[in-house]
């Protein structure tokens, strides 16, 4: 029993951390219908960022905080320069523009800081305040780390008149754009808003895994797995799914396949989702008019 | 000064232009109306007025040349527009729908009063304040596209075919409506209609479009006599 819960708290820490990058990955989804294949890597980057000003002396919050101000600003300026080109070109062309952000980013982290695999220290103490037996101090600390953040994501969405904008602008761009909202910064806050959510989920995910350039691979195919799952144009839904993919991921890989193939939970869940229930468990049937 | 110059204005969809040369004015404080046939370019001349088209041309909006910038600019400088297809925000609450009209407004204190003052026009969206938009009759999704347009408080207001697809007497609910907006704010209007008796009623200023070009233009009443309306778009 004990077992089984120590199994279930790890998968919760690990799923808030699934949580995140699926939410960043609907934020983009929701306003361009294109899936960030970059995100993982772009937050490999951020976290190669913390690490060096750690250990270039920075207090551990300050570093996290400045790092995520530089991603919000890092995927701004990836929006403008590289997205914003292609806005209304073929998917294909999308898809080749996310491909080579990845490969870019993945490289950087690899040129800039070498591929040599590095331990990133974690804020919190070794061991748990609450339920030391089931639950390390990181854990619980990312745990609730990640948390926060998706309450500061909602409460922005939902209360200011930005977060308003945001979604209108996700939903109808036309008539967005005729209530006087400037479209395009707003597709442009949003990946902002998504590279520092995805920072957020590579900082917390470093101590448990090691930095390397390719932290966040696997990380992001658990994050897809938990924005399908829960339905692509779910935000909360991708939250959920998070959560749900984080601790089934780890039963199945503490009792049933064995922890190395457990990244095929994820797969099986893509696979499965997409062949089964198309929409997600929380995602609308969208029908179009032609 | 005329609320709006419009000069020689030519719009393209693509490599296909929809306008040719058409020229126009609109008066303060009144209700104009664009007249026509299916295709005859009323909804493009709206839309070329917020520059959701591609133009050429001059057009004129309070003594300042609009043509070339962007729809958001042009909206802050107080042009509403209710689109074709109402453009509701389905997934949003009725609130934030009216908010959403407001966003470019520099006043936000006054915002919660002025949708109090919508719903002394439209007391049926009071009702509906905090549900999905989306889940709105027809013609309580025109009143709120109508509604939101107001929260801009504008200068111009246009308005494209807010009868489609509604019931004759919803329509005629919302164009009484529309009467008494123009009188108590004095928000000039210009209206697209396919229903011609039902907008040279409303308006005072009139313009007939054939197949992008303006081929009539006079006081409202006096198009309504003409001989070759009367048989075309009137049909008695």
């Amino acid at each position: 029993m004990d077992g089984f819960l120590l199994q279930i708290f790890s998968g919760l820490a690990n799923g808030s951390i699934y949580a995140a990058v699926g939410l960043a990955l609907v934020m983009i989804y929701q306003s361009t219908h294109h899936i960030n294949f970059a995100q993982g890597e772009m937050a490999t980057f951020a976290t190669f960022i913390a690490w060096s000003l750690i250990e270039n002396g920075m207090s551990y919050w300050l570093a996290f905080f400045l790092t995520v101000g530089i991603a919000f600003v890092g995927g701004l300026v990836v929006q403008r320069i590289f997205i914003r080109p292609v806005e209304r070109a073929p998917i294909l062309n999308n898809v080749i523009v996310f491909v080579g952000l990845l490969v870019i980013f993945n490289a950087m982290s690899g040129w800039i800081f070498d591929h040599t695999v590095k331990a990133f220290a974690s804020p919190f103490p070794t061991v748990s305040a609450v339920f030391p037996k089931y639950i390390s101090g990181h854990q619980l600390g990312s745990l609730g780390v990640t948390l926060a953040v998706l309450l500061v994501v909602y409460l922005f969405f939902r209360y200011t008149p930005i977060g308003l904008a945001m979604r209108a602008a996700a939903q109808n761009p036309d008539s967005a754009s005729l209530v006087g909202i400037r479209v395009s910064w707003m597709l442009a806050l949003g990946w902002g808003l998504a590279s520092a959510i995805g920072a957020v989920a590579g900082m917390m995910m470093a101590p448990v895994m090691f930095l390397d350039p390719n932290l966040m691979a696997g990380i992001l195919l658990y994050g897809f797995a938990a924005a399908l799952l829960g339905g692509i144009d779910n935000p909360w839904g991708a939250v959920i799914g998070g959560f749900i993919v984080g601790v089934l991921e780890n039963i199945l890989g503490a009792y049933v396949i064995g922890s190395d193939l457990k990244l095929t939970v994820a797969l099986v869940l893509i696979v499965g989702t997409l062949t089964l229930k198309p929409n997600g468990l929380f995602g609308r049937r969208v029908i179009t008019r032609v | 000064m005329n609320l709006l110059e419009v000069k020689n204005l030519n719009a393209w969809y693509g490599a296909t232009q929809a306008l040719f040369d058409v020229s126009f004015d609109l008066k303060q404080g009144g209700i104009t109306t664009i007249l026509g046939a299916n295709g005859a370019g009323k909804t493009t001349t709206l839309r070329s007025m917020c520059q959701t088209v591609k133009t050429s041309g001059e057009v004129v909006f309070l003594g300042d040349r609009i043509s070339g910038l962007a729809t958001d600019k042009i909206v802050r400088m107080g042009m509403a527009h209710v689109p074709d297809g109402r453009g509701t925000f389905t997934d949003l609450t009725v609130e934030e729908n009216l908010r959403l009209g407001a966003y470019s407004r520099k006043d936000k204190d006054a915002v919660s009063e002025d949708i109090e003052g919508v719903f002394e026009h439209f007391p049926r969206l009071k009702e509906r304040l905090y549900q999905q938009a989306g889940t709105l009759s027809g013609g309580e999704q025109q009143m709120l596209a109508i509604s939101r347009a107001l929260m801009l408080r504008p200068k111009l207001l246009l308005l494209d075919e807010p009868s489609f697809g509604l019931a004759p007497l919803i329509v005629q609910e919302i164009f009484e409506i529309m009467r008494n907006i123009n009188k108590t704010n004095g928000v000039s209007m210009l209206l697209v209609e396919q229903n011609a008796s039902l907008a040279l009623n409303l308006a005072d200023h009139a313009y007939l479009l054939e197949t992008g070009n303006v081929v009539l233009s006079g006081p409202a009443k006096d198009i309504r006599s003409d001989e070759s309306v009367r048989r075309t778009y009137l049909g008695y």
